[in-house]
């Protein structure tokens, strides 16, 4: 499994990046794309809403399935990656470098229930 | 433990990802299925379609008993090779499945009807083979190829030489026998190409001497795309036992010319005029349409019952049943909204197919 050790992630999927002034970038994991297969459209996240840990942030259309995204923590959506508007397969292409949306999290010791790589890799086991 | 064909250990040497269709374990892509898409619309692609059952309905009594079972009339197969499209209806006029008839000689005819139903079928037929003078055999011995494109006739001549004289007079929905191969220029994708039942222990070797010319391999999921594109319909989705083939886009394949001719489900079918039909649905914001999804037409509610993204148009389609508004039925460029994830989304009805051999029939 293609996880990088940099990265914090959830049992559904999504990667977390803390950027060094504290915000968070958000993307769905390898694992995750492979599942998906071919992703057609990415939307449906709301540039300054206040989400809840775990609450819905936007969608992944494949040509297969929708998939809804989630907050990792509880914070205000500060931006949603609008490359994604005419290129969705770079989620397939590159799903760590394609993020989806960015994030204030409302309170950074939320962030220590986040899992990190091994901990995301034996949760799909 | 899941079905396999005869081609299941070549899918894993060739990077299939796997899925459950019916019961069989069957190649749901090898990689992209945008990209099989493509290559079946732009080339060649091939499909493993060995779930799929072949039947052999063969003696004296083989055309008056599939005049009896099938919606559609087999007296129009008036040569052998000759194939038809059909319905096979149960007494209230509801789809037992959708299949192909070959008609191979007089009192030779082969079914090749869906894998999710095969058993059903079999059963059904034989439940009602009665007092006509047929045997009914299931081919399970036999593997099935689809190879698909614009380029796919080519493909096959370039593998198989010796089949290019047998087979490069074939019009569409014909077919004919070779040796021990049955040959139809038949498909379900909307583009010209073969679909090639064969012993199944032969089956590997034409899928690489297929595969040498180029040929990609293709899973269930492209074959759904580019069925949907092409305006045909997916049994278990489009219609069931409990749909009318008249509430389904599939009236042209009910024959009722023949006052005489009494086929199972039409007193069913002439009791009661259609309240629905199928029509054609275009996305008009982003997203995707997909089966189940409400649909409000300006004549109420329906449903969609195939909805994808088409990867050759850009945007997202749908066949959707939908209340008749009137004789007329529901008419080409009224708009619709589709509930999706609980927000009302934009839709028009349109025509379809929605593509043919590679070109786009809507913008």
């Amino acid at each position: 499994m293609n996880l990088p050790e940099n990265l914090k992630y959830t049992k559904s999927h999504e990667w977390v990046r803390t950027e060094t002034d504290g915000t968070l970038t958000i993307g769905i994991t390898d694992p995750a794309q492979e599942m998906l297969g071919d992703v057609v459209f990415v939307g449906d996240v709301k540039v300054g809403a206040h989400l809840a840990a775990g609450a819905v942030a936007g969608v992944v259309e494949s040509v297969k399935a929708a998939s809804d995204i989630y907050a990792p923590v509880t914070g205000e959506v500060l931006a949603f990656n609008t490359a994604l508007d005419d290129s969705p397969d770079q989620l397939n292409e590159k799903p760590y470098e394609a993020w989806i949306f960015r994030l204030k999290p409302a309170d950074p010791a939320q962030l220590a229930t986040l899992l990190d790589a091994a901990g995301y890799a034996a949760a799909q086991e | 433990m899941a079905l396999r064909t005869p081609l299941y250990e070549t899918h894993l040497g060739s990077g299939a990802r796997l899925t459950d269709f019916g019961g069989w374990d069957m190649p749901l892509h090898y990689g992209s299925q945008l990209e099989e898409h493509h290559r079946v619309r732009t080339a060649a692609g091939m499909f493993d379609v060995s779930h799929m059952l072949g039947i052999d309905v063969a003696g004296p009594g083989a055309l008056a008993f599939l005049q009896r079972l099938l919606a559609n009339d087999v007296a129009k197969l008036d040569a052998p090779g000759r194939a038809l499209y059909s319905c096979m209806l149960n007494p209230s006029g509801g789809v037992v499945d959708d299949l192909v008839a070959i008609m191979l000689d007089p009192q030779r005819y082969r079914l090749v009807v869906n894998a999710a139903t095969a058993d059903k079928d079999l059963a059904w037929l034989r439940t009602n083979a009665g007092e006509f003078r047929v045997t009914i055999t299931p081919r399970r011995d036999l593997a099935m190829i689809a190879v698909q494109g614009p380029q796919a006739r080519e493909a096959v001549w370039a593998a198989h030489p010796e089949l290019r004289a047998a087979t490069e007079g074939l019009m569409p929905f014909t077919a004919t026998e070779h040796g021990a191969r049955l040959i139809a220029r038949t498909g379900y994708t909307g583009e010209d190409g073969f679909e090639i039942a064969l012993a199944a222990a032969d089956a590997p070797a034409l899928w690489q001497a297929l595969r040498a010319e180029g040929v990609a391999p293709c899973g269930l999921a492209a074959r759904d795309t580019l069925r949907l594109e092409a305006g045909m319909n997916l049994y278990g989705n489009d219609m069931t036992e409990a749909t009318s083939p008249l509430e389904s886009g599939l009236g042209w394949t009910v024959d009722r010319k023949a006052a005489e001719r009494d086929f199972v489900g039409r007193p069913a079918l002439e009791a009661a005029a259609p309240r629905r039909a199928l029509v054609g649905l275009k996305l008009l914001d982003r997203g995707v349409l997909r089966s189940h999804m409400r649909v409000t037409t300006p004549a109420g509610e329906g449903e969609i019952t195939s909805g994808t993204f088409s990867p050759t148009l850009g945007f997202s389609i749908a066949l959707a049943r939908v209340p008749r508004a009137g004789e007329a039925g529901p008419s080409v460029g009224t708009e619709v909204a589709v509930d999706m994830r609980g927000k009302p989304m934009p839709a028009r009805i349109v025509k379809y197919p929605f593509v043919r051999h590679g070109k786009a029939l809507i913008s």
